[in-house]
């Protein structure tokens, strides 16, 4: 068991920066499919490229992890809550890496490369082929779907540990701001 | 709640702003996914319009009929000073291409089509991609996507009569000026008995983009180097397939060319409005030789998987922020995805209505 009370400063910054950039691409993506708009054009390269960056912020992570300590969940849990809070972290681990590579899958069978800010292209991984296009794209679509209700849940969990439990996990996550008496 | 204590009402002010905060959270990610309208017309809605209730199976839902063509595109270099794009260095470039006619119908009977259109995709060993999608008109008749919307809504057939209402189209025209060049070269057109022997426009502008990042409005037109003729004697102009047939007959005895004529905007020229021509006088430069050297059957064919998303431009060339050019890309993409389903489904022995 892990005695540290909150994640350090690293887990905390990548965590947060994640959620902007997760939760705006969500919000970016389901509007983009629709729109045609001028901006759309532009939101489809940037979608691509700070997707590019999510991947390797959650792979940063992933390694991370394994360097640091993470704090321990209150042992007044119950083992169905414990169990739910560790299955949500894994899922959110696994959408999180599975969103980008079906972006990524899906350009390639189109016969298109992921470009990153127009400065070079991503290997291509599959050949050019509609249906597995059909295949990535209605993924991506689906794991998009599925991220965002897992986030809901997390947040919805961290909201019910902070302010209703008031208990140590939503604090392990948050900056200190401490004012110098 | 008369037994409520000052501690219970505290938690139900906090579950009740939990419950605001994700209710927000919720409520504004479907109003972003469309699910309460109020984002004027999506590309759904114009990819249901050109399907027209009558979706065909696997089909590209506009300029569903079509042939796909293999050639290379000789670049006589002339474009490279304006462009780092490589395709416009001096040299040959392969690329997969579609004659195709306009409708959504596979089975249309190919000289009775309104417009014919010449497709080229390329994609060169370092990851470069280039797509066009040209037609036969220079311009668009409308300058919106939504203006495009309810063209194309007066256009299409009432299901009473079987045929589209004339006095709407005339009160569409007349509330719309900028058709004024759209309607003149409709009045001088008159299509060819053959796919080689049309002209084909990018309509839209686009930018070409030198080594110091200056940018050149231009458009393209892809221009025959064969002329009209009459239709070969054993093709009936009754004949469904007439412009394929034709197309297979020419290309057995030579290759089907068209030099790309590049035109250059000056100051005075609108690069994002597709309505007006740019006068005949605009400086104008023969980028190359585009060599049609093979014609296949769409189905299963290279061509057939590609969507002509005419946003996928190497570097050295850019998109204008002409709105109709822009709509173009999330329209066709939901074209290209619903096709594509019906693809992956009929691999799999699903679905299959047709």
């Amino acid at each position: 068991m892990s005695n540290v009370k909150a994640f350090p400063t690293s887990a905390k910054l990548m965590h947060w920066l994640s959620a902007v950039l997760i939760i705006s691409m969500l919000f970016l993506g389901v509007s983009m499919i629709q729109s045609l708009a001028t901006w759309q054009n532009s939101a489809i390269k940037l979608h691509q490229s700070f997707g590019v960056l999510v991947l390797i912020l959650v792979c940063v992570r992933l390694v991370n992890r394994l360097f640091i300590q993470t704090p321990a969940l209150p042992s007044d849990l119950s083992a169905m809550q414990h169990f739910a809070a560790k299955a949500t972290q894994v899922l959110l681990y696994v959408l999180m890496i599975a969103l980008p590579i079906s972006g990524w899958l899906m350009r390639n069978a189109a016969g298109l490369p992921v470009s990153f800010f127009g400065t070079f292209e991503l290997p291509m991984l599959v050949s050019e082929s509609i249906a597995s296009y059909s295949l990535f794209r209605e993924a991506h679509g689906i794991i998009a779907w599925s991220l965002f209700g897992v986030i809901v849940l997390h947040i919805s969990a961290a909201l019910h540990h902070g302010l209703i439990r008031q208990d140590s996990v939503l604090p392990s996550m948050l900056f200190k701001f401490r004012s110098p008496k | 709640m008369s037994n409520s204590t000052p501690n219970t009402i505290i938690i139900k002010k906090r579950y009740a702003v939990i419950f605001l905060l994700i209710a927000g959270l919720v409520f504004g990610f479907l109003y972003a996914a469309g699910l309460f309208g109020g984002h004027g017309i999506t590309a759904q809605q114009f990819v249901n319009l050109q399907e027209n209730n009558k979706p065909q199976f696997s089909f590209r839902r506009a300029h569903a009929k079509g042939v796909c063509l293999a050639g290379e595109f000789v670049s006589s270099g002339l474009l490279a000073p304006y462009s780092t794009s490589e395709f416009f260095q001096e040299g040959a470039q392969p690329f997969v291409g579609r004659f195709s006619i306009a409708g959504g119908n596979p089975l249309a009977p190919d000289l009775a089509a309104p417009v014919r259109s010449l497709a080229l995709s390329f994609a060169s060993e370092s990851g470069q991609r280039w797509r066009t999608a040209m037609n036969t008109p220079p311009v668009m008749a409308v300058r919106t996507p939504e203006d495009f919307y309810q063209q194309i809504q007066v256009l299409t057939p009432d299901p009473a009569t079987g045929k589209p209402d004339g006095e709407k189209i005339k009160a569409f025209f007349a509330a719309h000026p900028e058709t004024a060049a759209f309607n003149q070269w409709k009045q001088g057109y008159t299509a060819t008995t053959s796919f080689a022997t049309e002209q084909y426009h990018s309509i839209n502008a686009f930018y070409l983009v030198d080594a110091k990042g200056q940018r050149q409005a231009v458009r393209w037109a892809a221009v025959p180097q064969a002329s009209a003729q009459a239709m070969a004697g054993d093709i009936s102009a009754s004949e469904r397939d007439a412009l394929q047939l034709e197309l297979a007959q020419r290309l057995e005895n030579d290759a089907v060319r068209f030099d790309l004529m590049v035109s250059f905007a000056d100051a005075s020229d609108d690069e994002n409005n597709a309505t007006i021509a740019w006068p005949a006088e605009r400086k104008t430069i023969n980028a190359g030789t585009v060599v049609i050297s093979a014609v296949h059957a769409q189905s299963g064919a290279a061509c057939d998987g590609i969507n002509f998303d005419p946003l996928v431009l190497p570097n050295g060339m850019a998109a204008t922020a002409d709105p109709i050019l822009n709509a173009r890309g999330s329209a066709y993409a939901e074209s290209y995805r619903r096709r594509a389903r019906e693809i992956l489904l009929e691999s799999q022995g699903v679905g299959a209505q047709q």
